[in-house]
């Protein structure tokens, strides 16, 4: 780019806020943590633009994100939301087109080298040796992080411990299944002891049981005080690690808050329907709402309505009511409180990622696809 | 930082710290050697397969000018021809590590900016040597000798290293910018296989057509293989044939400060912005 433009779009108006109100209206509440608190990570506006050929891409369009020191953020949002892009620039692997950020104070663009001795980065995507042992890639980080030769090998034992792949240290990396090379690569951005800890997915692609062990040694790090900020495309993940949740989609943050806080903003309760028959899933969403698309779920394949309770238990009885009267037999009906699945639809009205076997089933199609 | 270091001291702090992280990264690169047989062993097969093909199947049909033994004039050019391949392995291994993203984990480090590339470069020449090493044996076996003294020997051997070392860092900047492995692999062999040919490894450049015949003369692999020969006292001929004929050592060196100096400092620059 060239410094003309570059001045151009750091001259330019400040950045709207980042909320947007999706295609039903809803506008997302942004709740930073209070003042005064320590923070090791502020984000101001960042934009980048990524250009292939002759097109470009606008990743990310003024992301503002803060992390308290000694707590987790989670970063959630779909694929392509610019979770990845956050990341690579926060790790000073990428230059913002526009924006700033620091880590603990120290610039991620100025102040690089700096920023790199207090993080610990694991990215997308494994990346270790896969020719060398478990123990030699922790050796070779411990090294790079610059730690004495007898450090890094204690260090290198100490993270194979806990992360229990003592059994399997002097093996290659080759011969490890995937859960294993997650969590050498998160043994690895731990080799320097950072003080914030970066992890970018990753559960992604784990089985049930490695994502559950994956959990716990996260866990266990932040109990120990490290700041974490971790993103992810599950709803599930997000409320079981992070103490505060920004929801990022289409290059902005356009929540953020508690998982309850998010829950509470979108309101009350859902009423959710199981109908007898397939055919009748449209005769019963209509019965059921008429207020815009965005706000219903389909599960095809369980034959599952979700939509908004306005009105609560007397909502309940008139539509068990109506559906009597529409003749449409149904198999289930209740009332439950809302998931983040739903102040994710309702924050950007398409449907997130499913955690892989979580045992409600996919949502095959949804109609809130506007 | 500390309030009390000086520049002085940071720099030669910062001095001290890309040695050791080139080493850790060399360390990193030898330590995959014997995991991966595979590559050392096609690496020495195929210079094998140069010196057989050339010594008994093409050789009785390239006479040498003053009768010289073929063997001998072949095997410093084959030396020559296989640590030049080598930078397309280099390149092939540096986009491999991009595309793993092990490159990018370095760079989320506080390491030296410049030590993944020493690091591979320093690999290269310690690998290369043991290539260079089993090759000479392999030499040795079909009738190359050296004649001339311990300490020229050891000059070729030493030109012949750092004629490697340079030509790492070719292919750690081309390794660099190829997008795939697959391209990184194309372009090794597009680019240093008409190196390798269009030279004096094979055939005099005097049997050439006279408009490929400079290109052929001040080739830097012809210029090492030339240097080589006249250090080893195996067959140069045409040696007193124009300049870089005369001075094969002297443009040798030349080329290795050329290449040294135009492609560390853009390898450099194009790790530390890989990405943007
Ligand atoms: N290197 C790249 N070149 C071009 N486009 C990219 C590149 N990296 C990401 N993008 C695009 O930028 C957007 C944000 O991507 P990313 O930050 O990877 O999202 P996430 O990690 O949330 O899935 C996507 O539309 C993606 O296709
Ligand atoms: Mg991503």
């Amino acid at each position: 780019m060239s410094t003309h433009l570059r001045e151009a779009i750091l001259d330019a108006p400040p950045l709207e806020p980042p909320t947007k109100p999706n295609p039903n209206g809803f506008v997302g509440v942004i709740r930073e943590p209070a003042p005064g608190k320590p923070l090791a990570v502020v984000a101001e506006g960042l934009v980048k633009t990524y250009t292939v050929g002759k097109s470009t891409v606008q990743a990310l369009d003024g992301i503002n994100l803060t992390v308290e020191e000694g707590t987790v953020l989670g970063l959630l949002g779909p694929n392509g939301a610019g979770k990845t892009t956050t990341v690579r620039i926060l790790a000073t692997l990428l230059r913002p087109d526009a924006g700033r950020a620091t880590i603990m104070g120290h610039d991620v663009v100025t102040e690089a080298d700096a920023v790199r001795s207090i993080i610990g980065l694991s990215g997308q995507y494994a990346a270790v040796d896969e020719h060398l042992t478990g123990r030699e890639n922790l050796y070779m980080f411990g090294r790079l992080y610059q730690l004495s030769r007898n450090d890094a090998k204690r260090r290198a034992k100490e993270l194979l411990e806990q992360f229990a792949l003592t059994d399997a240290a002097d093996r290659v990396v080759k011969t490890y299944s995937g859960g294993m090379r997650r969590r050498l690569d998160l043994a690895g951005a731990l080799a320097g002891h950072p003080r914030l800890l970066v992890l970018d997915e990753p559960t992604t692609g784990l089985d049930p049981r490695s994502r559950i062990a994956m959990w716990d040694a996260i866990r266990d790090r932040v109990r120990e005080g490290t700041t974490l900020l971790l993103t992810t495309q599950y709803l599930e993940e997000a409320d079981e690690l992070a103490h505060s949740i920004a929801v990022v989609d289409q290059g902005r943050i356009i929540a953020r808050g508690t998982a309850d806080e998010l829950k509470s903003d979108i309101g009350g309760e859902r009423i959710e329907v199981v109908v007898t028959a397939h055919e009748q899933i449209d005769a019963a969403r209509h019965v059921l709402w008429n207020g815009p698309d965005a706000d219903v779920t389909i599960d095809l394949h369980t034959r599952r309505i979700t939509v908004p309770a306005h009105g609560g238990a007397a909502r309940l009885a008139e539509v068990i009511r109506e559906l009597a009267d529409a003749s449409i037999p149904i198999d289930d009906i209740g009332l439950r409180r809302p998931t983040l699945d739903d102040v994710f639809l309702t924050l950007t009205g398409h449907v997130a990622e499913q955690t892989e076997g979580n045992g409600n089933g996919y949502l095959d199609e949804t109609r809130g696809q506007s | 930082m500390s309030a009390i270091a000086t520049p002085r001291a940071a720099s030669a702090n910062s001095f001290r710290q890309a040695v050791s992280d080139g080493l850790v990264v060399a360390w990193r690169n030898l330590k995959r050697v014997p995991r991966i047989p595979e590559l050392a062993i096609f690496a020495i097969i195929q210079s094998i397969m140069f010196v057989l093909l050339f010594a008994f199947v093409f050789g009785g049909a390239i006479p040498l000018p003053d009768g010289g033994s073929y063997r001998e004039f072949l095997m410093p050019g084959i030396f020559a021809q296989t640590v030049a391949f080598a930078s397309a392995i280099t390149a092939i291994g540096m986009t491999e590590d991009v595309k793993k993203g092990i490159i990018d984990r370095f760079r989320s480090m506080p390491m030296s900016r410049s030590a993944v590339l020493s690091g591979r470069a320093i690999f290269d020449l310690v690998y290369q040597s043991f290539i260079v090493l089993v090759l000479m044996i392999s030499g040795f076996a079909v009738g190359w000798r050296v004649h001339g003294t311990v300490l020229e020997f050891f000059a070729g051997v030493g030109l012949l290293l750092l004629f490697t070392f340079a030509m790492s860092w070719v292919g750690i900047w081309m390794g660099l910018y190829m997008k795939t492995v697959e391209t990184a692999q194309q372009m090794g062999f597009t680019i240093i296989f008409p190196l390798t040919f269009v030279s004096n490894v094979f055939v005099p450049p005097e049997t050439m057509p006279s408009w490929l015949q400079p290109v052929a003369k001040w080739n830097p692999v012809s210029t090492l293989t030339a240097a080589t020969r006249d250090l080893w006292g195996n067959p140069n001929p045409y040696a007193s044939q124009g300049f870089p004929a005369e001075h094969p050592a002297l443009l040798t060196i030349i080329w290795i400060v050329i290449m040294v100096a135009i492609f560390g400092p853009l390898g450099v620059r194009k790790y530390r912005s890989l990405s943007n």
